[in-house]
């Protein structure tokens, strides 16, 4: 099976993969807790409710077995896995209501930190050197996992898959069925949101 | 600001505003922030698999096996 080289987490999913199709549970159930996180927080930008986010995930998992004999290594297996799910997740019928294509229509950054003539107002205070350990010790976690969960849901779904599960451009593409700019936009107003919640947390 | 930390903003663009950001410490701050924000999303840890879960896709994964 061909998978990416110098990408772990691809060539430990591969191994998985090819345990379980010799028949090892402890393989598969491996390889569910590897995905388990990201499934359920895609398949949550889909439906409106966790239990049946789980079902999807478990709809998802069903598919998988069926399928995995097809699955030829050519697209990595969490992208493969991640596009059944975003079928599996439409399949439901009851996907939360879609706003217009790339979702809400508020800039990056509130434009009341612009002048009249675009310069900053009120810049960007410097929060950075802040360390990222304490940062997150502090309760920032909760704030942008909360964040994240008020996010449109096409955005949620960009950058989840983009910044917390570190796929490329194309692979969210692929799985979520978007054009190259369509994905930079929702990105753009994605990351803008939780970077003014990052800031408004280092500033309270 | 996206496309140009996703390395799609066109050559002439990308020049534009690198020179911008080496006359404008808002921006290169507001950039750094995003990168700052990139990697503290990154960092969202992922849920463990519930007992019932586990449970539930064993049995999902032995019914596949012995229907091959």
């Amino acid at each position: 099976m061909a998978f990416r080289r110098s990408d772990p987490a691809a060539t430990a999913d591969a191994e998985l993969v090819a345990s379980l199709r010799a028949g090892d549970e402890t393989a598969f159930v491996a390889l569910a807790g590897r995905h388990q996180a990201s499934m359920l927080r895609l398949a949550s930008t889909f439906v409106p409710s966790t239990a049946i986010a789980e079902e999807v995930v478990q709809d998802t998992w069903v598919a998988v077995l069926r399928g995995i004999d097809g699955f030829d290594g050519r697209a990595s297996f969490k992208t493969w896995l991640l596009a059944i799910l975003v079928n599996r997740a439409k399949s439901t019928g009851i996907s939360e209501a879609r706003s217009t294509a790339t979702g809400d229509a508020g800039p990056a950054v509130d434009r009341s930190r612009f002048d009249p003539g675009g310069a900053w107002a009120s810049p960007p205070r410097h929060w950075i050197e802040e360390s990222e350990d304490r940062l997150l010790a502090r309760g920032l976690r909760t704030r942008l996992e909360s964040a994240l969960r008020r996010l449109p849901s096409r955005q949620r779904a960009v950058v989840i898959l983009r910044d917390v599960d570190g796929l490329t451009s194309e692979e969210v593409c692929r799985v979520l069925e978007l054009s190259a700019v369509n994905q930079r936009v929702l990105l753009h107003r994605a990351r803008g949101h939780l970077r003014a919640a990052v800031e408004e947390f280092v500033e309270a | 600001m996206t496309d140009y930390l996703e390395g799609s903003l066109p050559r002439g663009e990308r020049r534009r505003l690198e020179a911008h950001l080496a006359d404008c410490p808002h921006c290169t701050e507001y950039l750094a922030q995003m990168r700052a924000t990139i990697r503290l999303t990154g960092r969202l840890e992922p849920d463990d698999l519930s007992a019932e879960m586990r449970e539930d896709l064993g049995e999902v994964y032995r019914r596949w096996r012995d229907a091959r």
